[in-house]
């Protein structure tokens, strides 16, 4: 090797050295705040966690408060959003995939539903003020929050339908066409099977965003302070109340997270924190699921 | 010739403004192999794929002229006769395996169950004797129930070929079925070639001459969208009455 060529080479190790050393001072410096601020929540709250924190209602005496208004509200909400934005979300989805002529009007579709996502979740809130909460007179309603969270989240469900979709083959395709299936069939025995890990992961990822949300549901006048639960669907006598639930006001985990940092005392700050313990936990084992759903599902299909 | 299956009558075929079949004129003889022979896109495929009207699932295709389907003497190619019964009457088997990621068992009954078979024991029945006559029932009836992806390569083609004969089609149409296979995995997908001419016209489009001079009784040459020679295999390989036919089976160009 002569001069000049092991000059090069010399060279370009040390720029490899350099890129190698940049990239892993910038992971862990995102790492590191996370753990950072991982470990602050948990000293903070993680004491706080027990079983009269999770059935008690929000009191004035922050060792007497609770988060049972708002995990029943969250819960309740997410039912409303799942209930509704997944099957729309997934029927767009195929619409717009398998049923939509490709044309200049379905592109235009395509962008604004991929803006959609993207677009900040207060307008989403002030558009429901408008439309679910004061138009259609749904009221701070757990019904009114949970549409407004379907759709926010309904851009991010089509879109992950559609994305899920597009990875089945096309010889899969044809060879259901070629045995004489019609549209539906192919959809249904085929592609929405093949492709239930994709659409189901974009699912929860949708929700667990979902149940982080706070500005839109402040916005519409989600409740910080309750102290009361939705009427059960099933109380007696029975049929009656069935769906008293969803006209119930309702405050969500993070509204309760947000009321509890805007007190000026510690003892309320840890109940904050214990809050956001629960909350990521939740989220954290939402995507759990959505991952090992996806690996599950990869198992048994590769193309 | 024989009597004939399905005959081509002047057919052209269009994507969108581009013409890929030009004016084909092709008898099918019922019972017998034809092959379809030519250049890479020269439109084999694209003719093949006209039987079962599957170019109809993309935009801007276009067919001009008929095929007719004997005995009931339907156009094939007509807007008034539905692909999808078209699709049931005539068996695909594609280039690559393509089977269903489902069970073995299931990937052969589907076309019975799109019939409307739901029968158990017909199903089981009907499934048994496809897989028979692909010559695969012996190697895999104790695993019906797995993955059809645990098959080799000619293993997954001769399910799908079972797939294809289960719901008893009237015709076959095969495109390049062995070119993603090993030589001995092609040698067993010929054998059973010859098995189902018994039982079926079969269309097979293939790059591979000698696999053509083997397998198939009539062949076809196909050149730039057109039908440039049609006869016994016999004839075209060893007496072929045009220059192109005769540089192309013998390999001096394609």
């Amino acid at each position: 090797m002569d001069k000049q060529t092991a000059k090069i080479v010399a060279r370009r190790k040390l720029e490899d050295r350099i890129f190698n050393a940049l990239g892993i001072f910038c992971t862990l410096v995102a790492l590191s705040t996370l753990a950072l601020l991982l470990g602050d929540l948990l000293v903070t709250g993680l004491s706080r966690i027990d079983w009269q924190f999770l059935t008690s209602f929000p009191s004035r005496k922050a060792e007497r408060s609770g988060i049972l208004s708002s995990w029943v509200g969250s819960l309740v909400v997410m039912c409303v959003t799942g209930c509704t934005a997944v099957p729309l979300g997934i029927a767009a989805g195929v619409y717009m995939e398998e049923y939509g002529r490709k044309g200049r009007i379905n592109t235009i579709i395509e962008v604004n539903i991929a803006n959609l996502a993207g677009v900040p979740s207060i307008i989403y809130g002030l558009m429901a003020l408008g439309i679910f909460v004061y138009y259609l007179g749904l009221g701070q309603s757990v019904l009114a929050g949970g549409l407004t969270l379907a759709v926010l989240i309904l851009p991010i469900v089509i879109v992950s339908t559609r994305e899920a979709l597009r990875t089945v083959p096309v010889q899969i395709r044809e060879a259901a066409y070629a045995l004489g299936a019609s549209k539906w069939q192919v959809i249904s025995h085929h592609l929405l099977r093949y492709s239930l890990g994709g659409i189901s992961t974009g699912v929860i990822i949708a929700i667990s965003r979902a149940i982080g949300e706070t500005a839109p549901l402040i916005t519409i006048g989600a409740l910080t302070f309750i102290a009361f639960l939705p009427t059960s669907p099933l109380a007696e006598p029975f049929p009656e109340h069935l769906t008293d639930w969803l006209h119930s006001p309702f405050a969500v985990l993070p509204i309760q997270m947000f009321n509890w940092t805007s007190r000026p005392t510690e003892d309320f700050h840890r109940n904050a924190a214990a809050a956001g313990i629960i909350l990521i936990a939740v989220t954290l084992s939402l995507n759990a699921v959505a991952i090992f759903v996806r690996h599950r599902v990869r198992r048994h299909i590769k193309w | 010739m024989p009597p004939c299956k399905a005959e081509v009558k002047k057919l052209s075929f269009f994507y969108g403004t581009m013409q890929a079949l030009h004016q084909i004129d092709l008898p099918l003889a019922d019972k017998h192999v034809t092959a379809l022979v030519g250049p890479s896109g020269c439109g084999k495929s694209t003719l093949l794929r006209c039987f079962n009207r599957i170019h109809d699932l993309y935009p801007n295709t276009r067919y001009d002229g008929e095929i007719i389907l004997y005995p009931s003497g339907a156009n094939i190619v007509d807007k008034s006769i539905d692909p999808i019964e078209m699709r049931m009457r005539i068996g695909m088997v594609f280039q690559k395996p393509n089977p269903f990621p489902k069970s073995i068992f299931e990937n052969v009954a589907y076309g019975l169950r799109l019939k409307g078979i739901t029968n158990k024991t017909e199903l089981k029945d009907r499934v048994e004797v496809a897989l028979t006559s692909t010559a695969i029932w012996e190697e895999i009836k104790d695993r019906l129930n797995k993955s059809a992806y645990e098959l080799s390569g000619g293993q997954q083609q001769r399910l799908c070929i079972a797939r294809a004969v289960a719901a008893e089609p009237e015709m076959l149409l095969m495109d390049e079925p062995c070119s993603a296979l090993d030589p001995i995995a092609s040698a067993k997908i010929e054998d059973l070639i010859r098995e189902l001419r018994k039982k079926y016209a079969v269309l097979i489009v293939t790059h591979n001459m000698q696999q053509a001079s083997r397998a198939s009784d009539y062949t076809a040459f196909m050149y730039l969208g057109r039908l440039v020679e049609f006869g016994t295999t016999t004839d075209i390989f060893t007496n072929p009455k045009s220059k192109e036919t005769e540089d192309y089976v013998t390999g001096r160009f394609g």
